[in-house]
């Protein structure tokens, strides 16, 4: 863990001030602010608190409403096991075992190494691929069991980047 | 540029995900080797999911060919054929798109549009360019008359013959609710403001639905024509497109679009040199489902928690920021240029009494074509069940339609008859909703899909009002012991009395027709709740804890797996012997499943 004075405050400073203009940009600062930092750090949300003049109860209530939001760390990779209702018809509870044995940590959690961190979705939209599971922005489709290992070695190893 | 063969690659999400990136430098690579000079090009989706990854090719004066199901590995030989010895891979080929002269060996091949089951009964106007048209090109849109209905909207119509159009063509709301449009419009217009706003709900939630998100992505011009459109008729200078941060690409290609009709004009400051000013704003969500509601959504746009609040006050008098908003669906905003351009006339004669125009479907589920369907309103479940979609996978039995996703309900197959329009729906007990449809065969527990549902609704519930935040609970709750096996006789009567409570009171549409599910498969399939409830058996083998894992004497063959596999030694047996399993041990883990090659294990109730 970095010391406070370490934060990087300017990285919070430029997207408050790319989006001050804008009215209601809390949302989009917050995403912003987790693109730069991987999640949301208390500290970046007490001075943006500040600069908006806004209570932390609020950004902290917004934080918490929306699910994509984070305060924690998160793992360089995120796994989104599919959940909707083609990927529940054709099996997504085998695929989701899979990686359970694979990554050794339950759905909401972030493996050991900070690789991956592993979740569900409601719905990708992929529904005539079913089973399906998105790992960053990447969708695999037509899904086995058997293939997940294969696939999480990939980005193990660092070869994710050509797709 | 017309006397270079063209390659169409589709690239919706789903093509990328079946492949198409891949497949599309397998073309790249295969054009450089065989030195081919072709336009090599990018679309969006066509609504044939199934057949994904599809690319087309178009060489000057014949038809359009379109490939279905290619791969990176075939798809070099593909394009040499086609393009260097004029042979068309039948493999590959589904069909021809539009005029021209082909061989005369392939006049057999069929007509896209006409001949493919899959099609043949689809009215394509919402769809009209997506597979067509690059949606990150502009001048493909303008091409296609885009931006013409604008053009005649702002220089030929006054605000109020808009809305007279809109209204006289009968469109309704395409999210689900099915409010009249022009009604909607004329109600903002007549708002008094300083201010007004044009929002676009683009946050497709329902699980099952992916109608929005293709058309984002395969003609996001449409979008934001309908939207321009209706700012012009309402009064309103600027417009927010609200977009499901889960769909990357449509936000993407939005902005992008955006971006390409400031620069012609089509947006921003007096646009085509009149007095009208419209701008866009993309506004990204963050993971709520509830933000689909209407206020829930506006609320969001401003940077707070994504609530309902009670109507009235409607958005039409006070939206976003307190000022007068018309917030129209997706598909609704696609289908403003055609009924300008077409004339109300045209659009209300697709349709029926009430129901005028398209509706699209996204079609998923357990049957042979999943995809995206453009068909007119009034046709039957049945017709899109059994022709469009091609019936249930393996030659099943139909069992149920889930329409209207988690708001909807379940339709079973003595009412495939009824019409696809929003009264019969809800008749039903079911709802147009967004337009998922999600076909279920004999191995689907319809408790199960309620417990599904309910699971949905209930983890997204916002939490601000009691009926929706405990009653959805507590609903979950009984389902959830029915599954386990350990439903009470009076549970049935119990979630009726709920469901019903719930939908009077709830405070918005969430909770109002969060009990559609589970209140739908009562009312035609009780008979399942009674056999989990009574006699302890999920009929369909879906309900775990109802089934015993067992060995099929005949296929056994003694090697042992299962027995070594099993966590908690509930196999027992000597080798090449019959193995039993011990019921009262087994924790339903499934191992054994997996590790038997002969498939001797399996579920029974």
């Amino acid at each position: 863990m970095k010391a406070e004075n370490d934060f990087n405050y300017a990285a919070v400073d430029n997207i408050y001030d790319t989006w001050k203009a804008q009215k209601g940009a809390l949302i989009p600062m917050l995403q912003e602010i987790q693109h730069e930092f991987g999640f949301l750090p208390r500290t970046a949300l007490e001075y943006l608190s500040k600069k908006l003049n806004q209570p932390i109860s609020q950004i902290y209530g917004v934080c918490t409403f929306y699910s994509q939001f984070h305060l924690k760390p998160r793992g360089q990779h995120i796994i989104r096991v599919c959940q909707g209702t083609a990927c529940h018809v054709r099996g997504i509870a085998k695929i989701a075992t899979a990686l359970e044995d694979e990554l050794q940590v339950p759905v909401g959690d972030t493996t050991e190494d900070l690789l991956f961190t592993y979740e569900s979705v409601a719905c990708v939209g992929c529904c005539g691929l079913a089973p399906v599971m998105m790992i960053d922005d990447v969708t695999y489709g037509r899904l086995i069991a058997t293939a997940v290992p294969d696939i999480l070695k990939k980005y193990e190893r660092g070869e994710d980047n050509d797709s | 540029m017309t006397a270079k063969p063209k390659i169409v690659v589709g690239l919706g999400t789903c093509g990328i995900a079946a492949g198409g990136r891949e497949v599309y430098k397998a073309i790249e690579k295969a054009l450089t080797d065989n030195s081919i000079d072709a336009e090599l090009t990018q679309t969006g989706c066509i609504g044939a999911c199934e057949n994904e990854v599809l690319v087309d090719i178009v060489k000057p004066g014949q038809p359009r060919i379109s490939y279905g199901k290619v791969t990176e590995e075939k798809i070099g030989e593909v394009i040499t054929n086609h393009l260097l010895n004029d042979k068309i891979d039948r493999e590959f080929a589904l069909g021809k798109i539009g005029e021209g002269e082909l061989p005369a060996e392939y006049d057999d091949l069929p007509n896209f549009f006409v001949d493919l089951p899959f099609y043949e009964k689809q009215v394509r106007l919402c769809l009209r360019n997506c597979g067509f048209i690059n949606p990150e090109v502009i001048d493909e849109y303008v091409e296609r008359d885009g931006y013409e209905a604008l053009k005649k909207v702002i220089t030929e119509m006054k605000p109020e013959e808009v809305v007279d159009v809109v209204k006289k063509s009968g469109l309704r709301g395409r999210g689900g609710g099915g409010f009249s449009t022009g009604l909607k419009w004329e109600f903002t217009m007549k708002a008094v403001g300083d201010k007004k706003y044009v929002v676009c709900n683009a946050d497709e939630g329902d699980p099952g639905a992916f109608m929005d998100r293709s058309i984002l992505e395969g003609d996001p011009h449409s979008v934001m024509e309908g939207m321009a459109i209706a700012g012009y008729a309402v009064g309103a200078d600027e417009g927010y497109v609200y977009c499901r941060a889960e769909y990357p690409l449509a936000v993407k290609r939005l902005k992008l679009a955006i971006e390409q009709a400031k620069e012609k004009n089509l947006l921003g400051e007096n646009i085509m040199g009149t007095d009208f000013s419209f701008d866009l704003k993309v506004k990204e969500g963050a993971g709520a489902f509830v933000c689909g509601e209407e206020t829930a959504l506006l609320m969001s746009i401003e940077g707070k928690r994504g609530m309902p609040r009670p109507r009235p006050p409607f958005p039409a008098n006070e939206g976003l920021f307190a000022k007068p908003t018309c917030l129209n669906n997706v598909e609704t905003f696609a289908n403003v240029p055609v009924v300008i351009l077409d004339g109300p006339d045209k659009f209300a004669s697709i349709g029926t009494e009430g129901s005028k125009g398209t509706k699209v479907f996204a079609l998923t589920g357990s049957i042979n074509r999943t995809g995206l369907a453009e068909v007119p309103m009034g046709i039957t479940l049945k017709e899109v069940v059994f022709d469009v979609a091609g019936g249930i996978i393996d030659d099943g039995k139909f069992k149920a339609v889930q329409a209207g996703g988690p708001s909807g309900g379940c339709i079973p197959e003595d009412l495939l008859h009824l019409p696809i329009d929003y009264d019969s729906l809800t008749g039903a007990g079911a709802m147009m909703g967004s337009g998922g449809l999600v076909v279920m065969g004999e191995d689907t527990c319809m408790v199960d899909i309620a417990r599904y549902f309910l699971t949905f609704t209930q983890s997204e519930s916002c939490g601000k009002c009691t009926p929706c935040r405990e009653g959805t609970k507590r609903m979950l709750e009984i389902l959830q012991r029915i599954v386990a096996g350990e439903g009470e006789p009076e549970d049935i009567e119990k979630l009726k009395t709920l469901g019903e409570a719930i939908k009077d009171t709830a405070l918005c549409g969430l909770g109002q027709t969060a009990p559609n599910p589970v209140l739908t498969t009562l009312r035609y399939f009780q008979d399942e709740y009674e056999k989990h409830i009574f006699d302890k058996r999920c009929v369909a083998g879906i309900c775990v804890d109802l089934m015993v894992y067992l060995i099929d004497a005949e296929l056994c063959n003694g090697c042992g797996r299962c027995r070594k596999a099993c966590p908690v030694g509930a196999v027992s047996g000597e080798k090449k012997e019959l193995h039993t399993i011990d019921t009262e041990t087994c924790i339903k883990c499934g191992v054994c499943v997996e590790k038997c090659k002969q498939e001797a294990i399996s579920l029974q109730s």
